[in-house]
């Protein structure tokens, strides 16, 4: 399991005061791109120091007062080097400060003030401004606390490239001019919704990896679903953060039985149930459940309501298909997404028999947005191997396994038309 | 999502017919890759990129029956060649285009763009999420 266990490291505690520390650094400073660099040496000099001379007292502090000082000496050397002066630098070991400064905190309550710091900080890493990939990589340094290294190691993508894009993206938000605020009252539904994607983003880059030895990237989903947690600790009243939060859970629990011996990709239907996470699944129907009897119902949701469908099912025998069904039309007439409509034709195909299902298909046929996806085929092709007719179902499978960008999914799609032109 | 970026140059002379260029016409095409390439660095898009030996040098090889290695000669001439390649990792596959287009667009003789075919392939990757 990768789940990172709740029992006290330095690195945890380093992970978690992060996005603290940096709020803090922001706000004194208002210069998010040093103030982050600061923070990220701080965070070298603690996890250096700390186990061999102790934890210091208040070790979010500590950390502040490293990180300021280091700040204060870049800004100051900026400055000077700006000037053209010559300068003595600062001595640079420096950083060992006495343990105890700053005001002791009280382990597990955070003020008003530093909550509201993480908050804004997630926001920001997640602004419109930034394009998908740059918030990615963001939140996962700034809030998440990991490593330029280690975040290029997930995205299978050179370290440098990794701290260009990290770099890119802290000036584009120093060069929008972003307020270091939480996002105004008209703003605010549109950000979280930003913040809401990028954690899912996070997510599926982690779950959709955890084939072959990419083991480093499903840690990526634990890093959401941490995240995921955070902010619902931040915003309980938020429907939808419960929702996501619901959702990766209720999806990360399948993960042990997504895969075969060597890698090969196992539906939803042929999975040994047995390998699921239950604790997972009943902390995700517990939170679902108590989510959507309070709140005001939105995508995440729904879609967690359907993966809770399908993890309470003992067999998929069981699985209670007019419900999915029902839930998928709900999500329909909430989002124009034509993946929703392709699964809403799914369930409506174990509902009503596959003919129903492929009468729903020909409707998306007309959508651009799914012309030559490869899932339309896919779907086909098992509604028509349900409907009996295998030669076209043969076909489509081919056709989905020529399309698909996915090596498992590949291998899947050509399997399933090998073994019925077999037999056709 | 990561694609790859080929480009695609007609063998020549074995050599692309860049020989035949004025010393200012290959002095601006290698400027322009050298700025391409790093601006991908800096963009933060780059994965790899690589620039392949010209296809005088080039062999085809396979096993004989004994499994060592025999080499075929020269190619035909007329064949198209790779002559290097870029791993972009990009937010959409407009972008990917995007950056294959300026590519294609570096300079030739006499400054003219080439406007070279750059074949550009999506690289495999992991199935979605599941719903």
């Amino acid at each position: 399991m990768t789940r990172r266990s709740p029992e006290f490291t330095h690195e945890n505690l380093l992970r978690e005061l992060t996005p603290q520390v940096l709020g803090a650094v922001i706000r004194r400073f208002g210069d998010f791109s040093a103030a982050e660099d600061g923070v990220q040496e701080a965070l070298l000099a603690a996890a250096l120091q700390w186990p061999k001379e102790g934890l210091p007292e208040n070790p979010r502090g500590w950390l502040i007062q490293v990180a300021a000082r280091r700040v204060t000496d870049h800004l100051r050397s900026e400055s000077a080097r700006r000037r053209r002066e010559t300068v003595a630098t600062t001595d640079p070991s420096q950083s060992a400060l006495p343990a105890s400064i700053g005001v002791p905190s009280l382990a597990g309550f955070l003020s008003r003030e530093e909550e509201d710091d993480t908050l804004v900080l997630l926001f920001m890493c997640c602004h419109p401004s930034l394009t998908s990939s740059s918030a990615v990589a963001l939140t996962l340094r700034a809030v998440g606390g990991l490593t330029t290294a280690e975040i290029a190691r997930a995205f299978l993508v050179p370290e440098s490239t990794m701290a260009q894009r990290i770099s890119r993206a802290k000036q584009t938000i120093k060069s929008s001019g972003v307020p270091f605020s939480m996002p105004t009252r008209d703003e605010r539904a549109e950000r979280l919704t930003a913040v809401l994607h990028v954690l899912y983003l996070i997510f599926n880059e982690g779950y959709t990896s955890s084939f072959g030895k990419s083991l480093q990237r499903t840690e990526l989903s634990s890093e959401a679903i941490r995240l995921g947690r955070a902010l619902h600790q931040l915003l309980p009243d938020e429907s939808e953060v419960a929702g996501l939060l619901a959702l990766m859970l209720l999806t990360d629990a399948r993960r042990p039985a997504r895969t075969g011996p060597d890698g090969e990709l196992i539906p939803l239907d042929k999975q040994d149930r047995s390998l699921w996470d239950q604790r997972a699944i009943t902390e995700g129907v517990a939170l679902i459940s108590t989510t959507l009897a309070n709140g005001a119902i939105g995508p995440y949701q729904l879609q967690a309501a359907i993966a809770a469908v399908h993890d309470e099912a003992k067999t998929s025998g069981d699985t209670d298909w007019p419900q999915i069904l029902a839930l998928y039309g709900l999500l329909k007439r909430m989002s124009d997404n034509p993946m929703v409509a392709l699964n809403h034709a799914i369930a409506a195909g174990m509902v009503h028999g596959p003919r129903a299902g492929l009468e729903l298909l020909k409707t998306l046929d007309a959508d651009e947005r799914l012309a030559g996806h490869y899932r339309i085929d896919a779907v086909r092709a098992h509604l028509l191997e349900r409907a009996g007719d295998l030669d076209a179902a043969v076909e489509h499978y081919r056709a989905a396994a020529n399309r698909t960008t996915s090596i498992p999914e590949r291998d899947y799609l050509l399997t399933q038309a090998a073994r019925l032109s077999r037999r056709a | 999502m990561k694609f790859m970026l080929m480009m695609n140059a007609p063998s020549g002379n074995g050599d692309w017919g860049i020989s035949k260029w004025a010393p200012e016409d290959l002095k601006a095409h290698i400027g322009f890759m050298k700025t391409f390439t790093s601006g991908l660095a800096e963009s933060g898009e780059l994965v790899g990129a690589e620039g392949l030996a010209m296809p005088a040098q080039a062999k085809l090889v396979r096993a004989s029956k004994d499994r060592r290695p025999i080499t075929d000669g020269v190619f035909p001439e007329s064949k198209e060649f790779l002559a290097g390649y870029w791993i972009v990792d990009v937010d959409s596959p407009d972008r990917a285009y995007q950056i294959a287009a300026e590519a294609s667009a570096a300079p030739g003789k006499g400054g003219a763009p080439l406007n070279m075919p750059i074949e550009v392939r999506e690289v495999m990757s992991a199935p979605p999420v599941e719903v």
